[in-house]
């Protein structure tokens, strides 16, 4: 069986007229069904832009991103996005937000109502339904958004620095809360994030990219027994500063290596 | 009220609360009364000429010989009916056009200089083109009228649009959605604020583009009232019109925002 995404060889540039930014240049990976992959890097190496281009928003300009074996153009792969800041509308209540992607792809039904109901349920906030966003915490709101992105049951989930916006107690919670969810959920789950601490309790494996253009310099599998797998429980495992010195050390060589070329 | 047991300091801050607005409310109904009255007053002493001048009640009975036969209701609604109707077609032809320039880079990229420059022309000059294309009648004056606010309208609304928050777009297009749905679930109902405050402008425009076009091409109306006072020195006349102009643009003002408060309801609950 071929892996849910296989990315080879791929490149981008930004395009203006007094000139060229090379964003990311052959980038290959492959991610299996199942699997939660961080990909850490410094700001501005094209993490986003990584993802943009897996999420189909922007087509590749070289090389190939393969979902199940199948280009991506013609892939029928549910893949869903939840970006940076929650988006979500204040002239809509929370589920009428939570809805709206069912609402655009036309697929609201009962069955639909009934899941999102659910996921709501599940997810604390049952009693927020009909409010709107501006009476959430900042970590409900995320959840609302991630109540959004996974209504359209996506089989790969692309999160883009998706707790960045909280404050770090917050943070450490819904990290917690989200990642918990999307292993329970067995879902497909490719994060982005600037925080190593956040990519080391979160990830199986970590992929190192460096500065622009973003190459990867280092995939980086992380594993933790079992007994200690949530994202709060792996931050007290002796393992886990290892990991973190370890992507530490990665980026900060990667730093003075750049700074002896120029 | 929240707090049912109010403490003395919360009293006394209510008090000067109550005291001011009542101060204000005072001030604004003495002077208007304060100006009647000193215009009154110095068109009967004959400090000033009330041929000329006028006076309150030379204009208030003017306006009752007026009523009498019911012109001045004549003239009166038939600039209301000329505004609302070239507000209703400003108000579309701004949205749709808005929405177009925003729907093609293209469009609005060459069409821009010419907005702009049309936006910039003063409209007045156009009136006797329009006489002469269109005729002595109330298709010139709603054409005169649309053409002072709808430009304007399209370029404040076109600017908004493309304002807009690119993660927006960006999250209806991860959901699946085309430019249609940017259009309908995050644009138009994002832009209502804009949409609005866009209306208050355009009623007021419209109703001196109706005025301009009523002085050149109009045998009713307040602004033919105002034209054919001058002409014939009735100056009681030309001074009722415009109390009467002045009343119905703050009163379609007042329309208008209570229409947009109603919207605003409808969509956004802050």
């Amino acid at each position: 069986m071929p892996p849910i995404l296989e990315v080879s060889g791929l490149s981008y540039s930004y395009h203006t007229i007094s000139g060229e930014t090379k964003a990311l240049s052959d980038i290959s990976f492959q991610v299996e069904t199942g699997e939660f992959i961080a990909i850490v890097g410094p700001s501005g190496c094209g993490k986003s832009t990584l993802l943009s281009l897996i999420s189909g928003l922007l087509p590749p300009e070289e090389g190939s991103i393969l979902i199940n074996g199948v280009p991506l153009s013609k892939s029928q792969c549910r893949i869903g996005y939840m970006l940076q800041s929650d988006q979500l509308f204040e002239w809509r209540t929370i589920i009428q937000n939570a809805a709206l992607g069912l609402e655009i792809q036309k697929k609201m039904d009962h069955a639909a109502g009934d899941r999102l109901h659910r996921l709501l349920k599940t997810y604390g906030l049952e009693q927020f339904e009909h409010s709107h966003p501006s009476e959430l915490s900042g970590g409900m709101r995320q959840r609302a958004a991630l109540i959004r992105t996974l209504a359209l049951e996506p089989e790969l989930l692309l999160l883009d620095e998706p707790f960045s916006a909280l404050d770090y107690q917050t943070r450490l919670t819904v990290c917690d809360d989200i990642s918990t969810i999307i292993r329970e959920s067995r879902k497909t789950a490719i994060l982005i994030t600037h925080d190593l601490s956040e990519a080391v309790s979160a990830a199986d494996r970590i992929l190192v990219l460096t500065k622009r253009p973003g190459t990867i310099c280092r995939i980086l599998p992380v594993t933790f027994p079992p007994s200690t797998n949530r994202p709060l429980e792996r931050r007290n495992d002796p393992a886990f500063s290892l990991y973190f010195n370890e992507i530490w050390k990665t980026l900060q060589g990667e730093g003075a290596e750049k700074k002896y070329e120029m | 009220m929240k707090c049912k047991k109010e403490s003395p300091a919360q009293k006394a801050y209510l008090r000067r609360q109550l005291y001011r607005r009542r101060l204000v409310l005072f001030c604004r109904i003495f002077l208007f009364v304060f100006f009647l009255i000193c215009w009154e007053m110095s068109a009967r002493l004959g400090l000033i000429d009330a041929f000329i001048f006028s006076s309150p009640s030379r204009t208030v009975r003017c306006f009752l010989r007026m009523m009498q036969d019911k012109s001045i209701l004549v003239h009166t609604g038939v600039t209301l009916y000329e505004t609302l109707i070239s507000f209703t077609l400003v108000v579309l032809c701004g949205l749709i056009g808005a929405v177009l320039l925003w729907s093609s880079r293209n469009l609005s990229e060459i069409l821009e200089p010419y907005l702009v420059m049309l936006n910039s022309l003063p409209k007045s000059a156009l009136a006797p083109i329009l006489i002469v294309w269109l005729g002595s009648n109330i298709r010139t004056i709603i054409v005169a009228s649309i053409s002072v606010a709808v430009f304007g309208s399209i370029l404040t609304l076109h600017n908004g649009f493309s304002s807009m928050d690119p993660d927006q777009i960006k999250l209806i297009r991860s959901l699946g959605g085309n430019r249609i749905h940017i259009l309908t679930k995050v644009l138009l109902p994002g832009s209502i604020p804009l949409i609005l405050a866009n209306m208050k402008v355009n009623i007021g425009l419209c109703l001196v583009g109706v005025i301009i076009g009523e002085f050149l091409a109009a045998k009713q109306g307040l602004g033919y009232l105002i034209i054919y006072g001058s002409q014939v020195f009735q100056m009681d006349m030309v001074v009722m019109s415009i109390i009467l102009l002045c009343i119905m643009s703050a009163a379609l003002y007042q329309v208008v925002g209570i229409l947009g408060k109603f919207l605003q309801q409808q969509y956004h609950q802050h």
